[in-house]
């Protein structure tokens, strides 16, 4: 398999750069800054640090066996991304933009977020590298999630309310790019996921791998051989190319990405990019998109507000064309019975992104064999949540 | 340009050059409020002075439009306006007398989702003789170019202050006009502008024989004359989607309708160089 991204940040016929040309001089900028310290080995010293004694790398592959047993009879493992600090995998995108961004001599940095813990992850790195930090939020978020509005204000990040567009994760993303194109001289623009022009998803992948770096090692040293399967959630996609990349070439390693079907694939209440969506340029690159026909991006809907968004990876979509990872949909309610299977057998509460990744295997366990070994990316935990799935459930119990 | 062009805005900018005078480019979001309006306020704009005219297509994601134009895109899209709509806009102006050269502004998904072939198929047949696509930057360009290139149609590039060594490779088999961003932002209404903003422009002029023209930010007569003496087009965009806004309120009713229509044209009058 040929390296992607290549110089021009295309996943064969996916990815790229598409953006205004003002924006241009800042992006290629950003990749030679990347490019040059990535090379340096003392960039990752600095980053591996910080992710071991800051957030509490490397994080348990865990056996969850009584998960396991109530399935069937496949062993199934858990990434405890959810253990880091913050409580997800964000924080591992976040520190090492963050140091790249001092590297470069910028004092402040920017953030989207759509249920905020990409936000919370930057406003804590920010404060912890001493920069001034905006995170840009969808109005009906941060409504949604005033906790984490209040966690990020608490960590001295300043939260910019977006009013344009639909006034979610999509537009907070439109509305950071619009804001570093002004302010590219002192602000680094910290994305959150696997998308947007090159080098992002590139970059943002390379910080994430460490997610699949960590599993490939403690499996073999816990069953002295490679997992047949790996699931992991997907919106954007960050955490399921983090931890899919270290096993692309590992053809025996079955790759599913699991995404929000919100109230199923056939209703127009869904996030399943995937299953429904047509190549489309969206935020910077060429992908699976949730469009019309005349090219207008759709709204997405899912019970997860980290799944929701129309768009996806271009690494991802990549994947899917080459058929090399396989992705399915998951909806709200599946998503979750399997976040409460999960906190009565193993003690965990899953965020409900996560909770989609474990529905799957659920969803697949009479399929599966006593050889057979599943690794599932448990990306975050679903303190975040608890609030909507209760209301979730009152709704439906009033239905 | 060549001396057996039949562009419309080639001719235009000829002429204009023939007479020592600078265009005045505006722009409207097509739709906003309603597509006949766009057509009514097409004829006051022509009848005000423009000289080319940029017909924007309402976008969900306009990651280049500051909050005027957003604002526009999202009340024509309420009116379910697309792409093709805006095509047959530009024909309708045209078939009710217009000779004013038009632009398409658009994003690329826009037209990517309507196929290139058959966007390059129509376009001629709707009497566009320009493009803009500002979220296509050179190195994903090249199949556009060649395409416009074959059809005749300009596909205008945009440069930014920061384009620096980027320009010469831009301009390079660029045609219609050069389209210089005047500070690094999105479109929207400003005082002040890059400080470096003559010397960009005029590092533009020295790479490219064809007309220069400036937009992004420019809302008053007075910067329309400032930037008249340095440039061969002057865009004014988010200042008349505004006033358009500012109106609506009387174009919605029969009695007011030409009284706004008449705001409209009145402000434009004041802008021309």
């Amino acid at each position: 398999m040929t390296q992607v991204p290549d110089q021009h940040g295309r996943f064969g016929s996916f990815g790229g750069r598409f953006v205004p040309e003002t924006l241009m001089n800042a992006l290629i900028e950003l990749e030679e800054a990347y490019r040059k310290h990535s090379a340096d080995p003392a960039f990752q010293e600095e980053i591996d640090y910080l992710l071991k004694q800051y957030s509490g790398r490397e994080t348990p592959l865990y056996y969850a066996e009584r998960l396991s047993k109530h399935l069937g009879e496949a062993k199934i493992y858990l990434k405890r991304e959810d253990l880091n600090h913050t409580g997800a995998h964000k924080i591992n995108n976040a520190i090492a933009q963050g140091i790249l961004a001092k590297k470069m001599g910028k004092t402040k940095v920017i953030a989207e977020t759509g249920a905020g813990q990409h936000g919370v992850a930057t406003a804590t790195v920010a404060a912890l590298l001493g920069m001034e930090c905006k995170v840009f939020m969808g109005e009906e978020d941060t409504r949604r999630q005033a906790l984490n509005v209040f966690r990020m204000k608490l960590l001295g990040a300043e939260v910019i309310p977006v009013t344009s567009g639909t006034r979610t994760l999509k537009d907070a993303g439109n509305e950071a790019l619009r804001y570093w194109v002004s302010h590219v001289d002192d602000t680094f623009y910290v994305l959150g996921s696997a998308v947007g022009p090159h080098p992002y998803p590139m970059m943002v992948r390379n910080f994430q791998r460490v997610i699949g770096d960590e599993t490939r090692r403690q499996i073999l040293e816990a069953e002295g051989r490679l997992p047949d399967l790996l699931v992991a959630a997907i919106g954007g996609g960050s955490n399921a190319i983090g931890m899919f990349y270290p096993f692309v070439e590992d053809e025996n390693v079955g790759l599913i990405g699991v995404e929000a079907a919100g109230k199923g694939v056939d209703t127009p209440y869904h996030a399943a990019t995937m299953s429904k969506g047509t190549h489309g340029v969206f935020q910077g690159s060429m992908s699976y998109l949730l469009q019309d026909e005349y090219g207008q991006v759709q709204e997405a809907h899912s019970i997860s507000a980290g799944l929701d968004y129309p768009g996806v990876g271009p690494e991802h979509s990549y994947l899917k064309d080459i058929k090399r990872a396989q992705y399915v949909p998951i909806t709200d309610a599946e998503a979750l019975d399997a976040l409460k299977l999960l906190c009565v057998t193993e003690g965990i509460i899953p965020a409900l992104e996560s909770a989609h990744a474990i529905a799957q295997v659920v969803k697949i366990a009479p399929t599966l064999t006593k050889d057979d070994i599943v690794v599932i990316c448990l990306s975050g935990r679903g303190d975040k949540d608890v609030e909507s799935i209760m209301a979730y459930t009152e709704g439906a119990e009033k239905a | 340009m060549t001396t057996e062009t039949t562009n419309r805005m080639d001719l235009v900018f000829r002429k204009l050059k023939a007479e020592g005078r600078t265009a005045l480019i505006p722009f409207l979001t097509v739709g906003d409020p309603d597509l006949e309006t766009t057509l009514a306020i097409i004829a006051e704009l022509e009848a005000a002075g423009a000289d080319i005219l940029e017909l924007g297509v309402p976008y969900s994601d306009p990651l280049a439009d500051g909050p005027v134009i957003q604002r526009a895109s999202t009340r024509a899209l309420r009116g379910q306006v697309n792409i093709r709509t805006c095509m047959e806009t530009a024909l309708k102006a045209r078939q009710a007398g217009s000779q004013l050269p038009f632009i398409l502004f658009t994003y690329y998904n826009p037209v990517l989702q309507m196929g290139l072939d058959n966007f390059f198929a129509e376009l001629d047949a709707h009497e566009i003789s320009g493009l803009i696509i500002p979220d296509l930057p050179i190195e994903e360009a090249e199949d556009m170019r060649s395409r416009s290139r074959a059809a005749g149609i300009n596909l205008v590039p945009l440069v930014a202050p920061t384009s620096s060594e980027r320009i010469a490779r831009i301009v390079n088999g660029a045609s219609g006009f050069v389209y210089c961003v005047s500070s690094l932002g999105v479109t929207g209404e400003r005082s002040s502008f890059h400080e470096g903003v003559d010397a960009f422009i005029q590092s533009v002029r020295e790479a490219t024989d064809l007309p220069v023209a400036v937009g992004f930010g420019i809302s008053t007569g007075e910067q329309v004359a400032r930037f008249a003496k340095i440039c061969d087009g002057v865009v004014v965009g988010s200042a008349i989607v505004r006033k358009v806004e500012d109106v609506i309120p009387l174009l919605d009713s029969p009695s007011t309708r030409q009284a706004g229509l008449l705001q409209i044209r009145e402000f434009v009058a004041q802008l021309k160089p």
